[in-house]
């Protein structure tokens, strides 16, 4: 049982969508419990291989029985171990928290929501878990598939956004896929370690760099790094709340992970940094990205979409972070993984619960909301210092890490992007806890509604958010020990000197 | 000009998808009607898959690898250069499926947006988008 961890913590959830879809026709009510279970199962293995991974180092899984090069083998180390345990915890809380908004929006299609739910668990957590190239395009192909649907769910322009955006992730896909195609015609070979020691000898070969440029190019659109990011603010906004807060945090984190892994588990640090030189242009973008993603959240005034470009942003932070060339870059942008996640899971619940009781997020609707929801709105304001990075919330420390590997690396427009990001986001939030705060409730909302009522969202929505929120300050002060313990085995020895 | 024939001609299966995909991709961009976008779409998709099964291929007559079926009913030193490479062609398999599933996950979206707007075509939708 327990060597089999890699394999159940996706069986479980894989077997359990056919349950439930099976199920939407039998007994309708028995959807959301056994969702829960696959999904709880997964959170469960997930952490349980984590353990395991922090106490006998990396475990290789064959899937199986067959041998690594010719079957597939599941690889997990440190860093996916974590990724793994963020994909399927968040996934779990965010099932929990959002029991109540899926009922009120959508209560027909209950058995397929969650049917789509695991399936996009499935596929986020294989992406992290294997070890082989074509594998994790199939995974892809799967989690992305499900979040088409899952956004389209939606009601107004949601199907129009999730269409644009399965335009831009199927090229994104199909880029991905003629990456590995180039590798398989110089390696033959799909396994990623083994890829990795056949390489060296052809790293002069052309082809090789085309691999990587379309692998980077597909992975970059999956992932909506600035200039491929135009789908990313429509699909996530008219997306359904339970579906946003699912989604992004989870998919362009993933995507992040799994750029970090071909960077440095399949092209090595020599190759994408030495032969390849593209660091200091990606670095650039990075900037770029940071730039225009603080500058659109700022034209926006949508809360939903401010937090969108936020995204954006954020992900210029974690490419950059990775491609600076330095230890306390990567590691940055692998702690960034965990912090972000964290984050935009607590943003988007929070815009839940605020579009639970009144409807709406443009920010004009949320005058005087600090009376109707004091809980949420503190957590709101938690998640809010930590995305400015304010210490002791964890987005301080990886700006802190992102910061001093950008300036060992003398990247100062990079140092610059990031402080005015940080600058940015104090106006975008302060502008929200203004409104919120001081924000005229009479004038605003003219239908009688008691003023001073409270009307906070229920406790099922708001423990969830509180626990996030906690967590932001918890993983904050634990930096140190999970940089030591987590991050630095798998910060390859090229980057440290 | 002499030169390059050579080349386009020794290499013509790459060149052939690359010219496949263009089209694909050309489609993606300028059409303006969503059915349209997705046909181009799936070229794009095809001219991968194509990619994939030419290179698992080998010149003068490599059959599949069913040894049963080779001569003396498999009673011989197997030479590679007699059987194709199957595991292009065994990844497309997976490829073609996530392709046709994206299909109809594409056209189940173009009915829900036909519903909404009454019109397919891009340009039609966005105006009606920009009036509300």
């Amino acid at each position: 049982m327990n060597d089999h961890y890699p394999a159940l913590l996706i069986i479980s959830p894989l077997l359990l969508a056919f349950i439930v879809s099976a199920m939407a026709w039998i007994r309708k009510g028995l959807c959301y419990p056994l969702a829960v279970v696959g999904s709880g199962l997964s959170a469960w293995f997930s952490v349980q291989l984590f353990a395991t991974v922090l106490q006998k180092g990396t475990v290789d899984y064959r899937l199986g029985g067959w041998e690594a090069p010719w079957g597939i083998g599941y690889h997990v180390d440190t860093l996916n171990g974590m990724v793994l345990m963020v994909v399927s915890v968040l996934a779990f809380i965010n099932l929990v928290a959002t029991r109540k908004t899926v009922a009120a929006e959508f209560p027909e299609k209950e058995g397929a929501f969650y049917t789509l739910y695991l399936l996009f668990i499935v596929g986020l957590v294989g992406m992290t878990v294997t070890g082989d190239l074509f594998n994790l395009y199939v995974l892809l192909e799967v989690a992305s598939l499900t979040s088409y649907s899952l956004i389209a769910l939606g009601g107004g322009r949601a199907p129009l956004a999730s269409l644009n955006y399965l335009y831009m992730g199927t090229i994104g896909g199909c880029f991905y896929l003629l990456g590995v195609g180039y590798l398989y015609i110089m390696t033959g070979s799909l396994n990623m370690a083994d890829v990795a020691s056949l390489l060296p000898a052809i790293y002069s070969s052309s082809a090789v760099w085309v691999a990587f440029t379309f692998c980077l190019v597909g992975v970059g659109v999956k992932m909506a790094f600035f200039p491929l990011h135009v789908w990313l603010p429509n699909a996530y906004s008219f997306a359904p709340s339970a579906v946003g807060s699912l989604i992004a945090p989870l998919m362009t984190k993933v995507m992040v992970y799994v750029m970090i892994r071909l960077m440095i588990s399949v092209f090595s640090i020599d190759f994408t940094f030495s032969i390849l030189k593209i660091g200091d242009p990606m670095v650039w973008l990075s900037t770029l990205a940071i730039v225009m993603g603080a500058t659109l959240a700022l034209a926006q005034k949508n809360l939903k979409r401010m937090f969108c470009y936020i995204i954006v942003s954020e992900i210029g932070y974690m490419v950059g972070g990775a491609w600076l060339g330095n230890a306390s870059g990567m590691t940055g942008a692998m702690l960034h993984i965990l912090n972000d996640a964290l984050m935009t899971i607590s943003l988007f619940l929070a815009a839940g619960n605020i579009y639970y009781r009144i409807n709406g997020l443009e920010i004009a609707q949320l005058q005087g909301l600090f009376h109707r929801m004091p809980v949420t709105m503190a957590c709101f304001v938690a998640t809010g210092l930590s995305i400015i990075g304010v210490p002791p919330t964890c987005g301080f420390f990886s700006k802190w890490y992102l910061i001093t590997g950008a300036l060992e690396a003398g990247q100062y427009g990079f140092v610059g992007a990031l402080l005015f990001s940080s600058l940015v986001n104090v106006i975008l939030f302060f502008r929200v806890i203004e409104v919120s705060y001081y924000g005229d409730m009479q004038h605003a909302h003219g239908h009688g509604s008691p003023s001073e009522a409270r009307a906070e969202a229920p406790a099922i929505m708001l423990v969830p958010l509180l626990i996030l929120s906690a967590g932001l300050v918890v993983i904050g002060i634990y930096t140190g020990t999970i940089v030591n313990t987590v991050i630095d085995p798998v910060i390859p020895a090229a980057l440290a000197r | 000009m002499s030169d390059l024939i050579p080349i386009i001609v020794a290499k013509y299966n790459y060149w052939l998808y690359i010219v496949l995909m263009m089209i694909g991709l050309y489609a993606m961009i300028a059409k303006n009607n969503l059915i349209k976008k997705l046909v181009g779409m799936n070229i794009f998709q095809t001219s991968i898959i194509l990619f994939y099964v030419s290179m698992g291929c080998k010149r003068g007559g490599a059959g599949i690898p069913i040894i049963q079926h080779g001569p003396d009913a498999g009673h011989h030193v197997i030479d590679l250069a007699n059987y194709v490479n199957p595991l292009p062609h065994v990844l497309m398999l997976t490829a073609i499926v996530v392709s046709v599933s994206t299909f109809g996950v594409a056209v189940a979206l173009a009915i829900r947006i036909y519903q909404r707007y009454k019109t397919l075509e891009e340009d039609e939708i966005l105006a009606r988008l920009r009036s509300k």
